[in-house]
């Protein structure tokens, strides 16, 4: 077996006012020419392994390799040969696209020609062709992702980082990048991605790995993953808390797994969910019981943490406020979001 | 959008091995980064009005409104002056150096460009060569308005180019110590703001604007000696005549003390800023 990302036992702690450690022990093994999906909430660790991997930080403890290149005793040749697009896309503001592109072929030593050929090869394969000589104050968050996703690509990277792209980007935006992703796997790169959405895991990485503290907490297709926990959940939602309760013990008769009640929101997992639905429904109606929103919804992340931890996904990086470096990544964030035409929250 | 992108035949020029490579790549690299910068410059018309306007005002203000209040033995006030506003104007636009390299960590470009193949170097070198040309520019825009508003030097053409040389490598060697600053901030705002209580004391408690005989005796000492003040005193012998040798060595004294101890510092901080 070819592998192109191999990582062995890393550990990061941040050190600061608080003590952060990012990574505890993570290993993950990224066939060749496959797309790999690394799956988390906030301050996971999941943005520690892609700096790692990349070059940009040293890992305190353990190893890894990309093409089978020691990152940190080899980081020069890495870095020639990988790809990193970010979730800030890190794209400069005061050039125009192609100055960007440009830019970062320079940056590669690639030859005069060979940097202009790409970047007008680049700008047409991401819809760019026209915004090319705009400055990027007048991009909208979409085109500013394809845009930092175009740069990755400028010189030809046979492995590929994609921490969170599509964070932030409206359903449409999203959509694009992803068939974007899929025609760059298409062509053979082999591509590490992180991310918040099972959905985007889910559609385009062949094996998963889930990220909690800093531990993988499981690892698998994304098919044996849904398949664990049951195809789909059956949302319920009721007009009183008591209705909540009477209705979460019925829904328990259901299967294996336990409702969990939110509010006056019953969520359980269903293996079966068109069958379950209609069982849940007839048992509350003997019961005159009248939901006032049914749902059957594909799980999220959320529900993969539930399952898995029996915990909520929760956004740990509220816990690192005095850390200098935590709050240039969250001023970054901010600056982020406030780029994008639609904020949008949870995709389920 | 939906055909598959071809497939990855080549990558980056291959690493450089030997000194001479090396050496090809940090220029080549620095060149690519001072090239950005410079372009950001034209593209923000805050910064031109930061890099242009402002020492404008600054000059008709002592000029016409202070200027008359304030006794210079042996020259015109505006004589007086102008050496003291060019080294004031490349010490206030070395903050932009520490705003830059702020707002790049800050936006995530520093981590763009330690995944990429470049000489680490260059963004620190490709940040201050920016400022050093950007100083040129505002360096001729001064001498431009200081003839407008009655400067004459007296001392010809060789000693003021001097003087010109002078001022800019004293402002490069201070870009270096406002880059540690902008790579010690947490963000462009905090950047700015480190920088003026630097640059207050450094530029107002000096010999720029009046004679360090008019200030009370226990400031005096600093007010002449201090890098700014020498700075200042050379040039000002430079283009208006006066002893010129021991301020000039003092002057080009704190400039090489400055890139010796700022330039590792500036780079040991971008290396281990994560």
């Amino acid at each position: 077996m070819q592998y192109s990302i191999e990582a062995d036992n890393l550990r990061k702690t941040f050190s600061g006012k608080h003590q952060v450690r990012a990574l505890d022990g993570v290993s993950l093994a990224v066939e060749e020419g496959t797309v790999f999906g690394l799956l988390g909430p906030n301050g996971s660790g999941k943005t520690t392994a892609v700096r790692i991997l990349t070059t940009i930080i040293k890992p305190d403890g353990g190893h890894a390799r990309v093409l089978g290149h020691d990152v940190v005793k080899k980081a020069g040749l890495v870095r020639s040969l990988i790809g990193l697009a970010g979730q800030y896309a890190a794209v400069d503001e005061n050039l125009t696209g192609r100055e960007n592109l440009q830019m970062v072929g320079n940056l590669n030593h690639l030859s005069r020609p060979v940097v202009a050929g790409r970047t007008r090869e680049l700008l047409e394969q991401f819809n760019l062709a026209d915004a090319g000589d705009r400055p990027l104050k007048t991009y909208s968050g979409g085109m500013r992702r394809r845009l930092d996703l175009a740069a990755a690509l400028v010189a030809r990277p046979t492995v590929l980082f994609l921490d969170e792209p599509t964070t932030g980007l409206d359903p449409q935006s999203r959509n694009d990048l992803w068939e974007v992703i899929e025609s760059l796997v298409g062509g053979g790169t082999t591509v590490l991605l992180t991310t918040q959405y099972l959905e985007e895991a889910d559609r385009l990485a062949s094996t998963l790995a889930v990220l909690d503290h800093g531990h993988v907490i499981a690892e698998g297709t994304p098919a044996a993953l849904k398949s664990e926990l049951g195809a789909t959940v059956l949302e319920v939602g009721l007009s009183t808390i008591d209705e909540a309760a009477r209705t979460a013990s019925i829904l328990g008769t259901l299967g294996p797994h336990t409702p969990t009640v939110v509010g006056t929101v019953v969520e359980v997992t269903v293996d079966n969910g068109p069958e379950s639905a209609m069982a849940g429904l007839r048992y509350l109606d003997q019961e005159r019981i009248t939901p006032t929103t049914f749902t059957l919804r594909e799980p999220s992340l959320d529900d993969v943490f539930l399952e898995l931890t029996g915990r909520r996904a929760e956004d740990e990086t509220v816990d690192q406020t005095d850390d200098e470096d935590q709050q240039r990544r969250r001023d970054r964030r901010r600056a982020a979001t406030e780029a994008m035409p639609i904020a949008t929250g949870e995709l389920s | 959008m939906t055909t598959a992108i071809a497939a990855p035949t080549a990558s980056g020029a291959p690493l450089p091995d030997g000194m001479a490579a090396r050496l090809r790549w940090a220029v080549s690299d620095t060149l690519t980064i001072t090239k950005r910068n410079l372009l950001a410059v034209t593209r923000i018309p805050e910064a031109l009005f930061f890099a242009a306007v402002q020492p404008i005002m600054f000059v008709l203000l002592f000029r016409y409104v202070f200027g008359n209040a304030i006794n210079t033995p042996g020259t015109s006030y505006v004589n007086y002056l102008m050496p003291g506003i060019f080294v004031q104007t490349v010490a206030f636009g070395a903050v932009s150096t520490s705003i830059g390299l702020a707002e790049d960590l800050q936006k995530g470009l520093i981590e763009r460009f330690r995944a990429l193949p470049m000489a680490r170097s260059a963004v620190l070198t490709g940040r201050t060569t920016a400022d050093l040309v950007r100083n040129v520019f505002v360096v001729i825009i001064m001498t431009i308005v200081g003839f407008l508003v009655g400067f004459r030097p007296t001392t010809g053409v060789v000693p003021y180019l001097g003087a010109v040389l002078l001022i800019l490598l004293f402002a490069y060697a201070l870009s270096w110590g406002f880059a540690v600053i902008g790579l010690s901030a947490a963000n462009s705002e905090t950047a700015q703001v480190m920088s003026f209580p630097l640059l207050f004391p450094l530029t107002f408690v000096s010999a720029a604007f009046v004679p360090v005989a008019s200030m009370p005796s226990w400031l005096q000492g600093f007010a002449t000696y201090q890098p700014v003040s020498v700075t200042v005193s050379a040039c000002r012998a430079l283009m208006i005549g006066g002893p010129t040798a021991s301020w000039v060595i003092q002057s080009v004294a704190w400039t090489i003390g400055f890139l010796i101890v700022l330039m590792p510092l500036a780079s040991w901080r971008y290396r281990t800023r994560t």
